[in-house]
């Protein structure tokens, strides 16, 4: 089932051509992985990943992170054999490169909705990663984001997008802030999280840690990664620092507080708590609790109220 | 046959020999002197220096059915074993035993003098071709593999007098005191030979890089040295030393690095004073530089590094993260730098490194040591000697010696080796028992032994992926299903002596 809120701090590519990696995708903490099927994987080898990748996940059935399968694009011969080797081996959900308009988006949701059907899932168990990657598909995001309701993020592929704009992609990343923030504005106004684009140089971690930092600033969520060597430095810059961990709690109790009085806003140190505060907190605490930071259990009841 | 207390069938006589079977990691002790060696006398004037090999050893009064020994500080690119062998073999020696500090691949040289039975037995670990052929039963070479303690211990008791010790000396004088810090062969530390130059009946600096007297600094000195002999050269430089030694890249073997750094931070033993020794090897690397970079962010300063040492461990005694640095041997040309002018850089003998029969030797003193392994098995011990075919291919080095000095043994292994899992329910051989070692780390999870449970609680507390190690080998057996047991002839071709000198195991022969 399509859960929007499941912490997507790193989404690792996986080429599904490559068994010895495949192997590999337990052993690695990022939070989901992407088995790639399209352009890590020769045209001459796109029959062995996708039948290495169902393979994979056939045997894999207690998943410890998210698995996404990245198809070749809707407008290529080999999305529906994607679709159809890897579908029943029941991945969370497909990352849809060159989502470039809604209509795309909804020819793969009425896709997955038929495959639901004859595999008897439930339908909407198939979520939906569409990758923003070129001008088009940028000025489109708004309405891409509310093409289904199987979207989970959106992401940004930069690689493609840079290529679209015939320009180069550079280590500071200038050139790409304007789609950043149209791609972010986009997923939040839908309410869905913004997964950032690869940083390609897995050997410069120093570059990786200052791009990661300007997504976080900017509003994104996570990123995609080429390298499982990139994980921990991800994750670090996502990590939250103690003091926000501290503040969260200080919200949380004073939250529970406040509806056991029967309201949805207090005040903590003479600054309003409402609702935003309230899933912001929660937000801090689920990422602090992915990290083994600290022990919580958060209650829905406390975080949205009683209906 | 015995049976040993891991359960294993060993020889109580072979070739000719009494031992004991293996029964715990640290009571034996016989109650014996430590060996000596004739009394010499040298007058002024007297020279040492011998024109040739042959001279050397017509001079050592070297006999059929003696036992000669190198030093293995040149590593793969040594010659002087090869040569030694050669001239033995034009001089119509016969039945000479091998008692090296080690025998490496270039040394298949000497496989055609094996078969004419100018040597014909081995009390060394070998790496390589011969222990091959030996395990098919293509070479007749009976084989006792010891640990750098064991060795040293062996020498120290006796129980392997060594006839005449040919000492590669990368730098020399005419009176016998050499270095390895300087010259063409430069290897850095010869710990390894220390104890030889103490206990050989005759001891033979082969050097080829004679200098002006007094050689200095002074590694073996010229009171122990009975002749010198200059040849062209003692080995292949590109071979001795490595010229660099790196971190792995690899993104399993650096999780396995993570894991391990962070079950050290775990147990407590983190902290000043800290205490660390790590193989060359890329994952081992990188386990020196995750903990290297938590001393630095919780501003620890460590005591001392120890073992083999590379340029990485240089680095965090130059920066400050060790005050002392204890050496047998050196494995890239920044440790050979550094031991030749760093005074905290200290070369120390095998003895002082690891015998367990002395008065307390250096890994007694330490922390933590990560090991590597061919093969673990659900009782936690390691093998390092065979490799999955059963072949005897590699040496013990100071495996089962740091296993038992430090509070910590720490096996980093990857979880699947060419398509063969890791964990088994018994290794081929052991190398070191499982009760001594405390953890095994593997990309898929980290296994502790029992007597740990605080470690295990900790563990689970920092969300580490803690595994009974059952549970691990059942998960990567589902990986790569269980492979069929190898099989073996009765005949024995190989020892494995723990460092205390009792049998732990034995290598048979295999069936083809």
């Amino acid at each position: 089932m399509v859960t929007r809120q499941r912490l997507r701090r790193t989404l690792l590519y996986v080429p599904g051509n490559m068994p010895g990696m495949l192997q590999n995708i337990p052993v690695f903490n990022a939070d989901g992985v992407m088995i790639d099927l399209e352009d890590a994987v020769p045209l001459s080898e796109k029959d062995a990943a996708r039948t290495l990748a169902r393979n994979f996940l056939v045997a894999f059935p207690d998943r410890s992170k998210e698995i996404f399968v990245r198809i070749n694009g809707l407008d290529t011969k080999y999305a529906l054999d994607d679709l159809r080797q890897v579908l029943p081996g029941r991945p969370d959900g497909i990352r849809l490169p060159k989502a470039d308009d809604p209509e795309v988006v909804e020819r793969l949701d009425t896709l997955l909705t038929e495959y639901e059907e004859r595999l008897g899932l439930e339908i909407g168990h198939f979520s939906i990663l569409p990758s923003i990657e070129s001008a088009v598909g940028v000025l489109n995001c708004v309405k891409t984001a509310q093409a289904s309701r199987r979207i989970v993020a959106l992401a940004f592929g930069a690689e493609d997008y840079t290529a679209s704009l015939e320009i180069q992609r550079t280590r500071s990343g200038e050139e790409l802030l304007g789609a950043r923030m149209q791609i972010v504005w986009a997923a939040k106004a839908a309410g869905l999280q913004a997964i950032d684009s690869v940083f390609a140089d897995a050997n410069d971690t120093d570059g990786l840690r200052a791009d990661t930092e300007l997504v976080k600033r900017l509003g994104f969520t996570g990123k995609s990664l080429v390298n499982p060597r990139q994980i921990e430095v991800v994750h670090d810059v996502f990590r939250p620092k103690q003091e926000e961990i501290d503040h969260a709690l200080e919200v949380m109790e004073a939250i529970k507080k406040a509806r056991e009085m029967g309201t949805g806003v207090i005040s903590l140190r003479g600054k309003m708590v409402d609702a935003p505060v309230v899933k912001r907190a929660a937000r801090t605490i689920r990422t602090a609790v992915a990290f083994g930071l600290i022990d919580y259990e958060l209650s829905n009841e406390v975080i949205y109220g009683q209906e | 046959m015995a049976r040993n207390s891991l359960g294993r069938e060993v020889p109580e006589t072979w070739q000719g020999k009494r031992y004991d079977p293996y029964q715990d990691p640290f009571t034996r002790m016989p109650t014996m002197d430590r060996a000596t060696r004739p009394l010499v006398r040298r007058n002024p004037g007297e020279s040492k220096i011998l024109p040739s090999l042959r001279a050397a050893i017509e001079k050592s009064g070297l006999q059929d059915g003696m036992t000669i020994a190198t030093h293995h500080h040149l590593r793969n690119g040594d010659l002087l074993l090869n040569l030694i062998v050669k001239e033995l073999d034009a001089m119509g020696f016969r039945n000479i035993c091998i008692a090296s500090s080690s025998v490496h691949p270039v040394h298949a040289e000497i496989i055609p003098s094996i078969r004419k039975g100018v040597v014909t037995r081995c009390e060394t670990g070998v790496n390589g071709l011969i222990g091959e052929l030996a395990t098919k039963g293509e070479l007749d070479f009976p084989i006792v593999v010891r640990s750098h303690g064991g060795r040293a211990r062996m020498l120290v008791t006796d129980e392997v007098p060594v006839d005449v010790a040919f000492i590669a000396a990368p730098c020399c004088d005419e009176t016998g005191n050499l270095n390895g810090v300087s010259g063409p062969s430069a290897c850095g530390s010869l710990g390894y030979a220390f104890t030889d130059a103490r206990y050989a009946r005759k001891v033979i600096a082969v050097t080829d890089n004679l200098v002006a007297y007094p050689a200095s600094p002074v590694s073996i000195s010229q009171s122990d040295v009975d002749y010198v002999v200059v040849i062209d050269s003692l080995g292949d430089p590109k071979k001795i030393v490595s010229t660099t030694t790196r971190v792995t890249r690899d993104p399993a073997g650096l999780l396995i690095a993570h894991y391990a750094a962070e079950v050290i931070e775990a147990s407590g033993l983190l902290k000043d004073g800290f205490s660390f020794q790590t193989g060359a090897g890329g994952t081992s690397l990188a386990v020196a530089d995750a903990i290297k970079r938590k001393m630095l962010e919780q501003k620890i300063r460590g005591s001392f590094g120890c073992g083999g040492i590379t340029g990485y461990f240089v680095d965090m005694l130059e920066e400050g993260y060790f005050r002392t640095l204890f050496d047998v041997q050196c494995f890239d040309l920044r440790a050979v730098e550094s031991i030749a002018k760093n005074l905290t850089h200290r070369e120390i003998s095998a003895d002082l490194y690891a015998n367990p029969f002395n008065r307390g030797s250096v890994v007694n003193m330490l922390d933590a040591v990560i090991l590597g392994a061919t093969e673990v098995d659900v009782n936690f011990n390691v093998n390092v000697n065979t490799e999955s075919n059963g072949y005897l291919l590699h040496n013990t080095g100071g495996h089962s010696d740091t296993a038992a000095g430090a509070k910590l043994a720490v096996v980093v292994a990857p979880s699947i080796r060419g398509r063969l899992p890791i964990v088994r329910d018994e290794v081929t051989t052991i190398t070191t028992p499982g009760e001594t070692i405390d953890v095994v780390v593997t990309e898929r999870g980290i296994a502790v032994s029992d007597k740990h449970e605080g470690l295990r609680k900790e563990l689970l507390r920092r969300r580490l992926p803690l595994k009974d190690i059952r549970q691990l080998q059942a998960e990567i057996n589902a990986l790569t299903g269980k492979p069929r047991p190898l099989e073996f002839e009765d005949k024995v071709i190989a020892l494995i002596e723990y460092r205390d000198g009792s049998i732990i195991d034995v290598v048979r022969q295999v069936k083809e």
